[in-house]
């Protein structure tokens, strides 16, 4: 995806969007939305979202093929696996030998390495379960995986992760699905200030603003499924979050202005009449 | 084997019956999918796909046969 939005600050100086990339594992995106696929009405309506969003990647789960009706329609139909690098994830796994059994038959079934780590503890909250979490990360990068970590809030266990061969680190926002936004930004912005590798706030965001606040820690990127899959309008929101990762983006880097306790005027006092 | 010259196996949990010496790729086809666009699982060890057209599946083998969906 090209962007061509540049931006004049008149004086001739320019911001290009087009030039603000990152890297995982020796893959350069433009987008910094990664969008999943899951929980929407249609495929058609699931291929538009993406569309809108500009996602460069889509998370995708595993599952056993249809044996009863082959006619059944498939996502890759839809959504072309050569267009959209597709990142398979973990979700449901709740041991490290479930999510590497998983990523087995996912990087069979694609043919690539790149995937996405979810080891959950229990279902209630969705939350990671770190100490499967990182075994499995370790196993995997010996197994010569690159593996993008889902993880907690907690920059101990974000540098683990990285310690155990993470590509990037993915911490919660708010848990899956529950669209609280960033309920922890300190730590986020702690685990970026520390890691190495990207960091991308995944699970938790509810709208727009949620993105760019996540994306204003300076995080690499934001991860998503449910904010987008259940707004009313999932092709106008999928907009909407583009607009606001890049906006958040452009916020961190641009630096934001000190906060001060009272008002100070904009106008300049002297010459008052 | 039966005197009928078919072997028993399962698919995704599933019973099935199929003719002596049929290829994994052709139990692929046989159910409908892409042998291109599947990961098969063969009595718990990965099968690559580069053996898909030569294995034949044998009597009391238990597939599993995945591919991507939509998810989170």
């Amino acid at each position: 995806m090209i962007m061509r939005l540049s931006i004049s600050s008149g004086v001739g100086e320019r911001v290009n969007i087009s030039s603000d990339t990152w890297t995982v594992a020796g893959r350069t995106f433009t987008s910094r939305l990664i969008v999943g696929t899951g929980k929407y009405k249609s495929f058609e309506e699931n291929a538009a979202a993406v569309e809108a969003s500009g996602a460069e990647i889509v998370t995708v789960a595993v599952r056993r093929v249809n044996v009863t009706d082959p006619n059944a329609p498939r996502l890759s139909d839809f959504i072309d696996p050569r267009k959209v690098v597709y990142l398979p994830n973990t979700a449901g796994c709740f041991t490290a030998e479930d999510a590497m059994r998983t990523l087995r038959l996912a990087r069979e079934a694609g043919g690539w390495n790149l995937v996405k780590l979810e080891v959950l503890a229990e279902a209630k909250t969705l939350y990671p379960d770190m100490i499967e979490t990182i075994r499995a990360t370790e196993l995997l990068a010996n197994e010569g995986f690159e593996v993008m970590v889902y993880c907690t809030d907690d920059p101990v266990m974000a540098k683990r992760c990285e310690n155990a061969g993470a590509v990037a680190v993915m911490p919660l926002g708010a848990p899956i699905g529950s669209g609280l936004g960033v309920q922890n930004p300190v730590m986020i912005r702690l685990i970026v200030e520390g890691a190495k590798v990207p960091v991308l706030v995944d699970a938790g965001v509810g709208t727009a603003s949620d993105a760019a606040a996540a994306m204003e820690l300076g995080c690499d990127g934001v991860l998503m499924n449910t904010a987008i899959a259940e707004a009313k309008e999932p092709v106008t929101m999928a907009l909407a979050m583009r607009h606001a990762v890049e906006a958040g983006r452009l916020a961190y880097r641009a630096g934001r202005m000190a906060k001060r306790r009272y008002a100070d005027p904009s106008s300049p006092l002297a010459g008052l009449i | 084997m039966t005197i009928d010259a078919t072997i028993s196996l399962r698919i995704n949990g599933e019973h099935r019956r199929v003719v002596v010496g049929m290829t994994l790729a052709e139990l692929i086809n046989s159910i409908g999918q892409d042998p291109g666009r599947v990961a098969v699982e063969r009595n718990l060890e990965i099968v690559p796909r580069s053996s898909f057209a030569t294995l034949c599946v044998e009597d009391g083998d238990d597939y599993e046969i995945v591919h991507f969906v939509g998810g989170g």
